[in-house]
């Protein structure tokens, strides 16, 4: 069968990328032919500065290389132009005469440096910044001249600017407005950005017009004048006045165009057939001028032209990010303000550091980092997802981190750390090899980041850092990951909540239905998909839905803690951390029958036995004759106890068999991820229940519960969530919490995560305030619980289950 | 329906080790031989695999991952593993040993 024929305009960014999402969707249904007018492979634009500025060589730069083309099937002609748009016969024509047929035509024809109407413009040494020609011109007359003028200090301007003094030209910047980069900075920003370009050796003509370029006797350009009558020396003048949309081939084949050639929320243009992305189209009144937002509507169009149909493209919010190395300027949003907003401002002349952020009705609308952008990406999130602000004003400006993570030495400023800095605790992975694989792997997101180097892959704490290192190393194009609207993994395009309504709403039992019924796109999904489709199958149908062991990781297949040596851990459970003679010799006369290298106490206030071999497990479990502590499960983990009054002499309440209740109550949870407790008999707290997904506290009159602390990565202190009388309704309340959790958290998020996506505001409405739903969610939970089995116990008696643990012997 | 790999250079033959219904489907067993263990793998559609029980990377029990399609994920730090080959999908590098493997009759038969 003859295959759909999809033709691409424009060999670039944009366009590629929009081909790598649709092979990865849709590998075989198009027969894919490129041209590019630039005599290359695909290459990273956005790294030309580092280029000009000696930090990186053009090999580096390229994303796709002419094998990719070929081992992808794909035609490329490079180097040759489209100069017609055949429409009726669906054709295009390139300005060597080579013809291609279309079913599908894709547009992604850039934009084109704007050259304002000054005469001279057209003298030789006169050049714009836009792709490798004009790079490797620049470096040519580095080498054989000694003066540069660059009209335009935006970031274009500013960034060939500070290449050419690197290189070793003397530099002036002309601008129009009265501050630099005045479309993303505010005067305070760019005044401080200047002084530091200064101290560098650039110069700068600030509300300055240019009248003319002046031609040298040689023919080359001499000078540039102003309206004022300034005339300054220039053997090369490079334009950097702004960009406007490429459209003039849409426009000649009658394609609608209003600055950029308009389509709608598919990428769509006005012919059906011909789409368009990049900085070449305007979607909805907005053309954009960087890559971030290009790679969504790459994203989109891929889906449509798969012909998968769901995605739509709504526009996008784009961020600012100088490229130019040792400084740190970032901006988004409207960062001047109006009158229905207010500023928070922290500005710190001597240390170089200036952060600004715009606020309306309690949220960020707006921020202007310098010299400190540590946070811009945490201040971009806020800003994207709307999140009010309020509880954490007083605290905002000192940045996400004012509470450390652990692990990397309390250091949150990447732009200032060697690149020997070792990022990655749990990897040894050091910001240099970040970088460099940054830019010559091509990587544009934390997860392309995590793939190739590991950093961050593991307990995630160094995450901030590493988006600082990604955003520094490429600008605005760093591709914010957004956990709302991101599929639960590479076999679906589906998000977790999506997921989790499907299974709800259309009572899906197995995961082989649920599969089937969202068209999953990998035969038996994958490592991470296939646990949390598991999980959101129990949770909404108890009793009902079917566990698949095989899709759980080793821990609770094996229902013990996977060693690095593949031996396997032990933790009996002990009931609010209490245990009696007879268990302790049991657990003595295991270690030793089963010569157990290690016995440890543990921080969750109970033993472990480390080191059995996976077929010693049954053995191990009946001769404890405990239930399993399940250490090892995405479930209810542990109840730490303190002594309470049953014997302190300060306490309040019975937090030990209060302790062992709840934990009795929550026997065998499964959950989103583990789940801790803790109840202390007093406000001296000794059970450390300000760190838990619950803590309860006893007090004088009764018990007050705190929800979504969190001890681990990144601490987090548990928040109030209400003061109860009796013993009885602080149980109802647990339980009607975490039922809450496992309704409707995602996989793998953790309590503290959950609340703050979803707000306190809601929890406590729904586990506080309404009475009714309480009771429901407290009684769902006690449903689902019921008849429990001990997974310890079921080892032990069927031979089925048992199978798992015995090797075959040849 | 036999899945042809990799021919080993020493004298091995083919022993039977279990019968098909004893590895769960997506799932695997251990079997202890002179060569080290050999983790012996069962897909969705009734194929199966050996491989060497030791990820490239740190060693760790392969047979203790995820099964999915024609691979394996890691217990330990989540590569993937070709279960055909024994390679470790990019950007991960690495290789463990592939082992000839087949079912006649129900019954799963390893070339040891
Ligand atoms: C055994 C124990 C260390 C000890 O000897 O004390 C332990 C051992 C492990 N912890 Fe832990 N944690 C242990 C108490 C804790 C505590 C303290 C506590 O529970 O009071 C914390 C901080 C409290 C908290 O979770 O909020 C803790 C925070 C973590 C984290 C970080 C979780 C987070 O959301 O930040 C991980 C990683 C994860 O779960 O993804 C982790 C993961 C692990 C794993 C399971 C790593 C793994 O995936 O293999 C370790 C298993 C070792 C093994 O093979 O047995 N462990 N871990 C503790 C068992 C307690 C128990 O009796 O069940
Ligand atoms: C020096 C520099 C630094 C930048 N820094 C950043 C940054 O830090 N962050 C950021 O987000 N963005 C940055 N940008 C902007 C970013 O590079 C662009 O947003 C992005 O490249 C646009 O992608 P595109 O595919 O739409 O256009 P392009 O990448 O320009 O690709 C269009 C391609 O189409 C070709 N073409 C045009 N017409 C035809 C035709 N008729 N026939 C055949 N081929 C044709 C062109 O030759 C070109 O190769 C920078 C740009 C430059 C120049
Ligand atoms: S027990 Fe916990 S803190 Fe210790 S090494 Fe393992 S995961 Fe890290
Ligand atoms: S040992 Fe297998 S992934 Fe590390």
């Amino acid at each position: 069968m003859k295959k759909t024929k999809l033709v691409l305009v424009g060999n670039g960014m944009a366009g590629v990328r929009t081909i790598e999402e649709l092979l990865k969707l849709a590998p075989d249904h198009y027969d894919i032919t490129v041209f590019g007018a630039e005599p290359h492979g695909n290459y990273n634009r956005i790294l030309l500065s580092p280029v000009l500025a000696g930090e990186m060589k053009l090999p580096e730069i390229m994303l796709n290389d002419l094998d990719w083309y070929r081992d992808n099937g794909i035609t490329l002609h490079a180097g040759k132009k489209i100069d017609k748009i055949d429409r009726i016969r669906r054709k295009v024509i390139a300005d060597d005469g080579t013809e291609e047929d279309y079913d599908r035509l894709l547009l992604a024809t850039g934009s084109l440096p704007f050259m304002p109407p000054i005469p001279g413009r057209d003298l030789p040494g006169v050049l714009a910044y836009r792709d490798i020609a004009d790079t490797e011109a620049m470096i040519e007359a580095a080498q054989a001249h000694r003066r540069a003028v660059v009209i335009g200090g935006g970031l274009l301007g500013l960034e060939a600017a500070n290449g050419l003094k690197l290189r070793g030209m003397e530099v002036t910047v002309v601008h129009l407005a009265d501050w630099l980069m005045e479309r993303q900075l505010d005067r305070v920003a760019a005044d401080m950005l200047q002084a530091s370009l200064e101290a560098r050796g650039l110069a700068f003509l600030l509300g300055k017009q240019t009248e003319a370029l002046v031609q040298g006797e040689s023919g080359r350009v001499c000078a540039v004048r102003m309206k004022d009558g300034l005339e300054i020396p220039a053997d090369l003048v490079v334009v950097a006045a702004g960009i406007r949309p490429n459209t003039a081939l849409a426009e000649a084949a009658g394609l609608h165009c209003n600055r950029g050639i308009v389509v709608n929320d598919t990428l769509q243009t006005f012919d059906p057939r011909i789409y368009a992305v990049g900085e070449c189209v305007a979607h909805r009144g907005v053309a954009y001028g960087l890559v971030a937002p290009l790679f969504e509507q790459g994203k989109v169009a891929a889906n449509h032209l798969a012909n998968f149909g769901i995605a739509r493209y709504s526009g996008s919010t784009v961020s600012t990010k100088l490229k130019v190395t040792g400084i740190d300027v970032f901006s988004a949003g409207d960062f001047t303000g109006s009158d229905s907003t207010e500023e928070i401002v922290l500005h710190d002349r001597t240390g170089g550091v200036y952060k600004k952020l715009v606020i309306e009705n309690e949220r960020i609308v707006g921020a202007v980092l310098y010299g400190d952008t540590a946070d811009s990406a945490w201040y971009f999130q806020l800003m994207r997802d709307g999140k009010d602000i309020g509880d954490i004003r007083d605290h905002l400006m000192f940045g996400r981190n004012h509470i450390g993570d652990v692990g990397h030495q309390g250091k949150s400023n990447a732009a200032a750390l060697p690149d020997s800095f070792e990022v990655c605790g749990c990897n040894g992975v050091c910001k240099g090899a970040i970088v460099k694989a940054i830019k010559e792997k091509g990587l544009f997101s934390l997860d392309d980041v995590r793939k190739h180097t590991k950093a961050s892959s593991s307990c995630g704490s160094c995450t901030g850092l590493v988006e600082q290192i990604l955003a520094s190393t490429v600008g605005g194009a760093y591709q914010q990951s957004d956990a709302k609207t991101k599929p639960v993994c590479g076999c679906t395009e589906r998000t977790h909540e999506e997921v989790r309504r499907a299974i709800r709403e259309h009572r899906l039992l197995s995961i082989a239905d649920a599969m089937r019924f969202m068209e999953w796109r990998t035969p038996d999904g994958c490592a991470t998909c296939r646990p949390a489709l598991n999980y959101y199958l129990l949770s909404t149908w108890p009793h009902e839905a079917q566990d698949d062991p095989q899709s759980r990781f080793i821990n609770e297949r094996a229902h013990a803690n996977i060693q690095k040596d593949g031996t396997f851990s032990v933790v009996p459970r002990m009931w609010g951390g209490l245990t009696t003679p007879d268990e302790l010799r049991r657990i003595a006369n295991v270690a030793e029958k089963y010569a157990i290298p290690t016995v440890k106490v543990t921080g969750g206030q109970r033993i472990d036995l480390l080191g059995i071999r996976k077929a010693d497990l049954p053995g191990v479990w009946a001769d404890l004759g405990m239930p399993s502590g399940h250490a090892y499960g995405k479930s209810i983990r542990t109840v730490k106890t303190c002594v309470g009054s049953e014997h302190c002499r300060f306490g309040t309440q019975q937090s030990m068999s209060m302790g062992v209740a709840l934990e009795k109550m929550l026997y065998g949870m499964g959950s989103p991820h583990k789940v801790k407790l803790a109840v202390s008999g007093c406000p001296r707290n000794c059970a450390e229940a300000g760190i838990k997904d619950v803590g309860v506290i006893g007090v004088d009159s009764g018990w007050e519960i705190y929800v979504a602390g969190n001890g681990g990565i990144k601490t987090e202190v548990a928040q109030f969530l209400c003061k109860l009388k009796t013993r009885e309704e602080a149980m109802e309340v647990t339980a009607a919490f975490l039922q809450l959790y496992r309704e409707e958290g995602w996989y793998l998020e953790r309590t503290v995560h959950y609340v703050q996506r979803v707000g306190l505001d809601r929890v406590k409405q729904a586990v506080v305030e309404d009475l009714e739903k309480r009771r429901a969610l407290h009684a769902r939970l006690l449903y689902a619980l019921k008849d429990y089995e001990d997974p310890w116990q079921a080892a032990v008696e069927q031979p089925a289950v048992r199978r798992e643990f015995e090797p075959i012997e040849v | 329906m036999t899945t042809a790999l990799a021919e080993m250079k020493t004298a091995a033959e083919w022993k039977t080790i279990c019968a098909l219904e004893e590895i769960p489907r997506l799932g695997s067993r251990v079997v202890k031989s002179a060569a080290g263990d050999i983790a012996v793998f069962r897909s969705a559609d009734d194929a199966v695999f050996a491989l060497h029980d030791k990820c490239p990377h740190k060693g760790g029990p392969l047979s203790q991952g995820i099964v999915h399609d024609r691979q394996v994920a890691c217990p330990l730090h989540g590569w993937k593993i070709g279960l055909e080959d024994g390679h470790a999908a990019a950007p991960d590098v690495g290789c463990t040993k592939p082992f000839a493997v087949k079912v006649e009759d129900g019954l799963v038969l390893l070339k040891v």
